[in-house]
């Protein structure tokens, strides 16, 4: 048989094939099926107009239903969008919904989604959100749909897919202390284009790629889709299989696949990850790349640190780092991705202080986990751009209108930039603040 | 039966290169199911509103797609650049336009959810064009295309020119959706 892409191969898998080639059209099994409070309302309209009033999911086990998008809201609308949820949920007696103003609320999807064992390598996770590619960092084929698809696969657990073929990125190197994956993936973006990966799979690999941990190489895959990826992955090795298994509380059985030796890569880049320099997207798309050192000293308004993006534990303690002992000069709003995360924030120490105190010591705003500003949301969103004014974020998008105020500036950077931005007042560089 | 008719004819309203989703439907809007009529409407109000004005209604800019308080626009079709539709998997994103009167998107290539969305939900038909036609057509010209034999006729300086065929998308759009073509395949029972 002729080698095979481990995205290939995962598809070929899930066809009840042999194999697959890119351009191919197929119908796959789906493994997990997500949706959250911004599309689910219209998924379950689609799935009851098609199926039926009274009709049953596929698979109660593989819906994973997470409302995070517009949470702390007065908003009647997006409050009756999570009624929905509830109801619906309730109804199909789904053992995976994470609810609001419970115990068991998360915050943004992608990022508990692993936290809660529903992401395995071998395996396809269909999500209702563009970001639902973060989960190929595990070694799993991870993409966004539509409503309409998603109600198809919520009645069926099947959905037509075309075969993409994949582009290769190898990272040589040691990571510098003051660069992250954030910089490595902007870079990418801003080489390739924002359209430089359109329907085409995203592989990330080599050495540098290996050393990070679990929640850089979600970086990675997250913004994939940036470059109008289809999906990113990355192989799982044991650092992908110990997280996998710790989280695993469900025992599901599972398969890690592997690329063929021998596979075809459509485009095949090497970057030497030693020799990079901190990267920042300008407004308005996030391939507007130039490095810190060509801006430097631009004005700022505020700085966000969240995200599925950039709102991981490793995102803060990037930030923490860098802030330990100064002041912010602008509004900054630091906002976890998860109550997990938010946990961390409160209990994980450095220099004496938790995360959290580093950051209120130095005069940012703590949010609650959840999207917030990252999209913009209902006006009274925690940290929305409501004027048009100039943010750095730790966040993927800066097209027009993104965080808020369609005429609002947001550059795109890592935690460690952000950071040392919101000390000055300006876009700085990390290294000034890294020991 | 064919779901897209042999020939829409109508006024063209053009764009430029990488219109995301947040410009076609801002994320402050999306608390509206668009799986209750009443409530897909409103997405017609609020269709490509956070375009700058600079980049709405080319070559000229500054002409807004309808009025603040209108649902439909007066145009039927969109001219735009490169990877129309990028950035989040929104189904908004078509809705909204087929809400406001969009029949048919032409665009360079589109970003693949955006493309997907609109087949497979049956909203617009979205042709390809190999010539930048988001810099021959201008905002306001009246356009017949010709479907079948993928022409795109300018009523308005009377040229012609040829979009790419629709390819595999042709069935799934013919058919009215996922749905539909899924039964035709034999994917779902009728
Ligand atoms: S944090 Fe931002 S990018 Fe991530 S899922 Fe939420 S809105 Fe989307």
């Amino acid at each position: 048989m002729p080698a095979m892409t481990l995205t290939e191969k995962i598809l070929a898998k899930h066809a009840k094939t042999d194999f697959v080639e890119p351009g191919q059209n197929i119908w796959i099994d789906v493994d997990i099926l997500m949706t959250h409070d911004v599309c689910g309302p219209g998924t379950i309209g689609v799935f009851k107009k098609h199926f039926g009033k009274a009709a049953k999911v596929w698979d109660p086990k593989k819906i994973v239903i997470i409302p995070d998008h517009y949470i702390f809201t007065a908003d009647k609308m997006a409050n009756r969008n999570v009624d929905v949820l509830r109801e619906f949920s309730k109804e199909q007696n789904l053992p995976y919904y994470y609810d609001v103003g419970t115990e068991s609320y998360k915050g943004v999807c992608h990022i508990a989604l692993p936290e809660e064992g529903h992401t395995r390598p071998g395996e396809v996770l269909l999500g209702t959100d563009s970001h639902t590619c973060t989960a190929g960092a595990f070694g799993e084929f991870a993409t966004g749909i539509g409503n309409t698809d998603a109600g198809f696969v919520m009645g069926t657990g099947n959905l037509w897919l075309k075969v993409p073929p994949t582009m290769r990125f190898i990272f040589e190197g040691t990571l510098p202390p003051y660069l992250m994956a954030k910089d490595l993936i902007l870079a990418v973006i801003g080489d390739i284009g924002c359209d430089g990966a359109t329907y085409k799979a995203m592989e990330f690999d080599g050495p540098g790629v290996f050393a990070l941990n679990m929640e850089e190489r979600m970086t990675l895959c997250n913004m994939v889709i940036e470059a109008g990826g289809k999906n990113g992955v990355i192989a799982p090795d044991k650092v992908t299989l110990d997280f996998i298994d710790s989280k695993n509380k469900h025992k599901v059985p599972y398969t890690p696949v592997y690329t063929d030796p021998g596979a075809k890569f459509i485009y095949e880049k090497v970057y030497d990850i030693s020799k990079l320099q901190p990267v920042v997207a300008k407004p308005h798309s996030p391939d507007n790349k130039a490095f810190v050192s060509e801006v430097k000293g631009t004005k700022l308004d505020r700085a966000y640190i969240g995200s599925c993006t950039g709102g991981k534990m490793t995102d803060f303690r990037a930030a923490a780092k860098i802030m330990h002992g100064h002041t912010v000069k602008i509004d900054t709003f630091v906002v976890p991705a998860t109550t997990e995360v938010a946990r961390g924030l409160k209990s994980e120490k450095m220099h004496g202080k938790t995360l959290e105190q580093i950051f209120l010591d130095a005069g940012a705003k703590m949010g609650e986990a959840s999207c917030a500003a990252c999209l913009g949301g209902p006006s009274d969103t925690f940290g929305r751009l409501n004027q048009a004014i100039r943010c750095i974020s730790t966040t993927n998008r800066n097209f027009p209108g993104r965080m808020g105020h369609k005429e609002a500036e947001v550059f795109l950077a890592s935690p460690l930039t952000v950071a040392a931005s919101a000390i000055t007042g300006m876009i700085t560089d990390p290294r000034e603040y890294l020991a | 039966m064919s779901k897209i008719p042999n020939e829409i004819t109508g006024k063209v309203y053009v764009l430029g290169d990488n219109v995301d989703t947040d410009q076609i439907i801002p994320a402050e809007y999306l608390t509206f199911n668009p799986a209750i009529p009443e409530e897909y409407k409103q997405f017609g109000k609020y269709a490509l509103s956070s375009v700058p004005p600079a980049q709405s209604g080319l070559p000229k800019g500054n002409i807004p797609f309808h009025t603040d308080d209108e649902f439909v626009s007066p145009y039927t079709f969109i001219v735009a650049g490169k990877n129309f539709g990028c950035g989040s998997s929104r189904e908004h994103a078509p809705v909204a336009l087929d809400a406001a009167g969009i029949k048919v998107v032409i665009a360079e290539f589109y970003a693949r959810i955006f493309f997907r969305n609109s087949v497979n939900g049956g909203y617009l038909v979205p042709f390809e064009c190999s010539e930048r036609l988001c810099d021959k057509v201008c905002t306001g010209d009246e356009l017949k295309l010709d479907v079948l034999n993928c022409k795109l006729h300018n009523l308005t300086t009377k040229e012609i020119y040829p979009l790419n065929p629709l390819g595999e998308i042709a069935p799934i759009l013919n058919a009215g959706g996922i749905f539909a073509y899924a039964k035709q395949v034999g994917m779902l029972k009728s």
